[in-house]
């Protein structure tokens, strides 16, 4: 396939707006191509969208079609000869995820949290969704095992433990939620500060944090650990932000990457003592971000309407339950995790709301280095991924973001910076925060650019990069955005102008990390005995089947392997 | 296969317990004995009579014929009919129900689960209200305080008790029994009741009222509440409120006999908001008692297929759910369908009265091991592999834990899978024949 004429951006290898022609080749990107041609003269034309960090599929996801048959009923769509139907708009059906990700330019997203003992379910959703590739970040935070080694400074078998989960739940990385925090609502509790004891384990969410990083790095994985921070979504929260980061400073990464992932940071960026004199932090964190390496984030923002909060932070979504007085889903997972789901509709003129919304904004343009902050909604959380094309548009528009000001509450100019930041994003700095830096961040080499070797992942948007405007034209760039001209997968044109064309099966990636044999043997006495007294089901029961990944791709990580060559 | 095998932490796939410790020897091609299942789960794996051949109704006679020819009855049968149900699928795995809606799908089926006869109100209530729960492990390493509402595991789910909730021992429980309360709220004293601390008779039908009782009790409002509600006394339910705000982590586990009872969807509803209220005193879930293996895992596969998890109609293209409208006896008793498909489940057996009649006059496609009520009306009977035993797959626990079904035994007949594939095929096949004629 000849991709004719695009304005290419690929900031990940130094391209920022050249016309180009783009080769693929057998589903890579290439030098040379002979086959279909795409005319994309003077169009946009970026890799495919990489998301991060979003649930699309599992248990919780589930939960929240099961429970809001209102949501389902939006966005219903018939099959087709080629599609499955679609359902849904915070909670879409699966068939409905690929879908809605393939028109928009994307062919990767993450899903961000899976408990162990739960993955099974996990890929039965994740081989359901068609087109896009995907992963799953494992959950570790509140889990025994790992509480018991972090107590004991058995830092290797820590590491031990997190490869063998990881191979268990087949999953992707090290994801952490409100850490000790899962295990301490098995009593209806919570940890308040990253300094308090988990009850029952004596151990601290700072000690766990340190742990997982450390084992992390002990590991080599491709990701860092991946952090929704104690405290979340609480006033004031910000000290407990600066607090945990500051806690990770001195580890060494293992590869050219962070050392931690926040995902989410809007809901961790709250000034205030309550609800009352709740105002941004933004700034704060990130002047903390622009003055340290260690750290990358993704936004997490807030858009105003339905929404479904959905998480591992099971204490918050209570408190969410009883604040909204809405219906209200918990899922506690055994020596793992617990977690919840609660629908959630959000308002221009509620003054929290609107507060929340800047925020994110806020982050995004006020960290200077694009490479460092993620575009999210931390979907369906902040809002559905299918509003992205708002996000962007947001960022790249001071007359827009100043228009939605106009409506939302008079005092989010006095709670927030918003207004007075001038900043609006360029193509570049898109295209590094939805391609070039989650996939540098995800520690995918393949993905988010355009680099001869890697996925053939292209997108071409019906826009004019030299003669569109994004300040002033940001309605129309919003409609490109939600349907991108073409969408290339591995090679195969899968969407046009919104139009599902082709539905391949993505690929799903797990990381496979190798440990000394010994350590592996000593863990292997700790499980055994914990699954003879305390998991409800059999250890030869436990770890995902092969059956479950029909189109599994496993990165190799550990300690014995050479460590794999750097993203670009 | 002569040699004997031992197959370890085998999944027994009767119950909603899915127990996976069972250990099975096979030699010579069958299952000789079967350890730690109990009388129910043993029985289903050690096998009984079996439907032997694919059959079509001639003359009012079933009729032995090829597997080819029992698909391409049913293609013909599920293409002709306007609307046709395609209803069970709580007896084999989620790989058959993927296949099942896809067909549904393709021919604009309604598909609809066992669930719309037994936690369907379950389901209604939970998507008014949410469910605060957990998986089994959890109330096993915690649970303190356990309470059994209109469900008898003693005779239903009989090792529930043991592996998962009364008398299981854990992290937090290290004395099992000894360090529980176990309370069951029944209208009669059953098998559960008599291994309980406590157990409180109501008045049939009055759930909701004693539900409501308690919830103004553990609000602090049991000024208002009468002297006797539902049979009980005001003293027994302000005990009863009192045990429930003081238990460091409760469960309440309940059955058909709320779900089916006066008020139907709201005793659950309400159920749900008094666990949600509990949780401002103690920590409280709560959790259907599933009875097939697999009726919970058919609803978690038809709820990220379509977004709903029972009861969906396909006839528009696109999934519909409007229970009420569109659940199977609704549907029948409407005179609504005009063919069904009837799969891993009894309809007949379990259905009401007039809405069994009506199967009675519409083709039906039964797909089943066995032969059962619902083969006595059936125009083409299509016997299968039983999952769990003689087929691979995935079911779902009552809690929602997926584990992976074993194959113990070969077997002769094909699984609920390929029979739907084979189904699937000969649709389309047909359809194409017929579009080429008219071309």
């Amino acid at each position: 396939m000849i991709i004719k004429g695009g304005i290419v951006y690929d900031p990940a290898n130094g391209i920022y707006g050249e016309e180009m022609d783009l080769f693929v080749d057998q589903g890579r990107m290439a030098e040379q191509a002979k086959g279909e041609e795409i005319d994309a003269r003077g169009l946009l034309v970026m890799p495919g969208g990489v998301d991060a960090h979003s649930h699309i599929a599992g248990k919780k996801v589930n939960t929240g079609r099961i429970m809001r048959p209102d949501d389902s009923r939006q966005g219903t769509q018939s099959r087709t000869s080629v599609c499955r139907p679609s359902t849904g708009y915070t909670v879409p059906n699966c068939y409905a995820m690929g879908y809605r990700y393939a028109r928009m330019g994307y062919t990767t997203a993450f899903e961000a949290a899976t408990p162990i003992l739960e993955a099974r379910h996990t890929h039965e959703e994740l081989a359901e969704i068609p087109i896009i590739d995907k992963g799953a970040l494992t959950l570790f935070g509140s889990n025994w095992q790992v509480m018991e080694c972090v107590r004991d400074k058995d830092l290797s078998k820590l590491a031990a433990y997190v490869a063998w989960g990881l191979r268990a739940a087949r999953g992707y990385g090290v994801k952490i939620v409100n850490p000790g925090g899962g295990e301490a609502w098995g009593f209806g509790g919570n940890v308040k500060g990253i300094n308090d004891t988990v009850p029952g384990f004596d151990v601290t969410p700072a000690e766990i944090i340190r742990g997982l990083a450390k084992a992390n790095e002990m590991l080599h994985l491709p990701h860092s650990i991946h952090l929704h921070f104690n405290n979340l979504g609480k006033p004031g929260n910000y000290t407990t932000a600066i607090e945990t980061l500051d806690l990770l400073r001195d580890i060494k990464p293992s590869r050219m990457r962070q050392i931690v992932h926040v995902t989410h940071m809007q809901f961790s960026a709250y000034g205030g003592t309550s609800w009352r004199d709740f105002e941004s932090k933004a700034p704060v964190i990130a002047d903390y971000f622009n003055n340290h390496n260690h750290a990358t984030m993704d936004m997490g923002q807030l858009l105003f309407g339905s929404a479904t909060t959905m998480t591992a932070d099971a204490p918050l979504e209570y408190g969410n339950a009883r604040l909204t007085h809405n219906k209200w889903s918990n899922h506690d997972i055994e020596l793992e995790e617990s977690s919840g789901v609660v629908p959630m509709t959000y308002f221009r003129k509620m003054l929290v709301n609107a507060v929340q919304w800047a925020i994110g904004l806020e982050l995004a343009l006020l960290v200077k280095d694009p490479w460092k902050i993620l575009m999210t909604t931390d979907s369906p959380n902040g809002s559905p991924f299918v509003n992205y094309p708002e996000v962007i548009t947001l960022l790249m528009s001071k007359p827009k973001r100043d228009a939605e000001m106009a409506t939302l509450h008079e005092q989010v100019p006095k709670r927030t910076t918003l207004a007075g930041i001038e900043r609006e994003l360029d193509w570049t700095d898109i295209a590094i925060m939805t391609r070039a830096a989650p996939a540098r961040i995800l520690g995918l080499q393949d993905k988010g650019h355009l680099g001869t070797g890697a996925d053939g992942d292209v997108t071409v948007y019906n826009l004019r990069p030299e003669e569109v405007d994004a300040s002033q034209d940001h309605a129309l760039v919003k409609k490109a955005l939600a349907n991108a001209l073409y969408t290339i997968k591995g090679g195969v044109v899968v969407s046009k102008e919104g139009q599902i064309l082709a539905t391949p099966p993505g690929r799903t990636f797990w990381v496979d990390a190798a440990v000394p044999p010994a350590d592996a043997d000593r863990l292997m006495l700790d499980l055994e005995d914990k699954f003879a007294k305390y998991y409800s089901i059999q250890l030869s029961n436990y770890a995902v089947q092969d059956a479950y990944l029909p189109h599994a791709k496993a990165i190799r990580a550990g300690l014995p392997v050479e460590p794999l060559p750097e993203v670009a | 296969m002569s040699e004997a095998t031992l197959i370890k932490d085998a999944v027994c796939s009767f119950c909603g317990c899915l127990c996976d410790d069972i250990d099975v020897e096979v030699e010579g091609g069958k299952v000789q004995r079967v350890k730690h299942a109990c009388r129910l789960g043993s029985s289903k794996i050690m096998g009984h009579g079996r439907i032997e051949s694919p059959m079509i109704r001639k003359e009012g006679v079933l009729v032995a014929c090829s597997f080819q020819e029992a698909y391409d009855r049913a293609a013909q049968i599920l293409l002709m009919a306007n609307k046709p149900l395609m209803y069970g699928w709580a007896s084999t795995s989620c790989e058959a129900g993927k296949k099942g809606i896809l067909l549904a799908e393709e021919v604009g089926a309604v598909f609809d689960t066992t669930a719309t006869v037994c936690h369907g109100p379950s389901v209604i209530g939970i998507e008014e209200k949410g469910l605060p729960g957990a998986t089994l492990g959890q109330v096993k390493n915690r649970a303190d305080t356990i309470v059994f509402w209109g469900c008898n595991p003693a005779e239903a789910h009989p090792r529930h008790s043991l592996r998962y909730s009364s008398n299981a021992c854990g992290r937090f429980t290290p004395q099992g029994r000894k360090g529980r309360k176990i309370i069951v709220v029944d209208v009669r004293e059953t098998r559960t009741a008599k291994n309980a601390d406590k157990f409180i008779s109501i008045t049939p039908g009055c759930d909701y009222e004693v539900i409501s009782a308690l919830r103004m009790l553990v609000a602090g409002k049991g000024d208002n509440v009468p002297e006797e509600v539902g049979g009980v006394s005001k003293a027994d339910l302000a005990d009863l409120a009192a045990t429930l705000k003081a238990a460091k982590f409760g469960a309440v586990f309940f059955g058909l006999g709320i779900t089916h009872s006066r008020g139907r969807y709201k005793n659950i509803d309400n159920a749900l908001s008094l666990v949600a209220e509990l949780n401002q005193h103690s920590k409280f879930v709560i959790m259907p008692m599933r009875g097939h293996y697999n009726v919970g895992g058919i609803g978690q596969v038809l709820a990220w297929s379509s977004g709903y998890p029972m009861s969906v109609d396909f006839a528009r293209g696109m999934p519909y759910f409007n229970p009420g409208e569109t659940a199977a006896c609704d549907l029948l008793a409407r005179g609504d369908t005009d063919a069904a498909m009837v799969i891993a489940a009894d309809a007949v057996s379990n259905f009401p009265r007039t809405t069994a009649q009506a199967l009675a006059k519409i083709p039906v496609i039964q797909i089943d091991p066995y032969e059962n009520p619902t083969t006595l009306l059936s125009e083409v009977v299509i016997p299968c592999a039983i999952a769990g035993v003689e087929a691979e797959g995935t079911a779902y626990r009552m809690d929602g834990l997926a584990l992976r079904l074993r194959k113990m035994v070969d077997s002769g007949f094909p699984s609920d899978e390929e029979i739907l594939i084979g189904i699937l095929e000969s649709v389309q096949k047909q359809r194409l024949l017929k579009a080429n004629e008219e071309a």
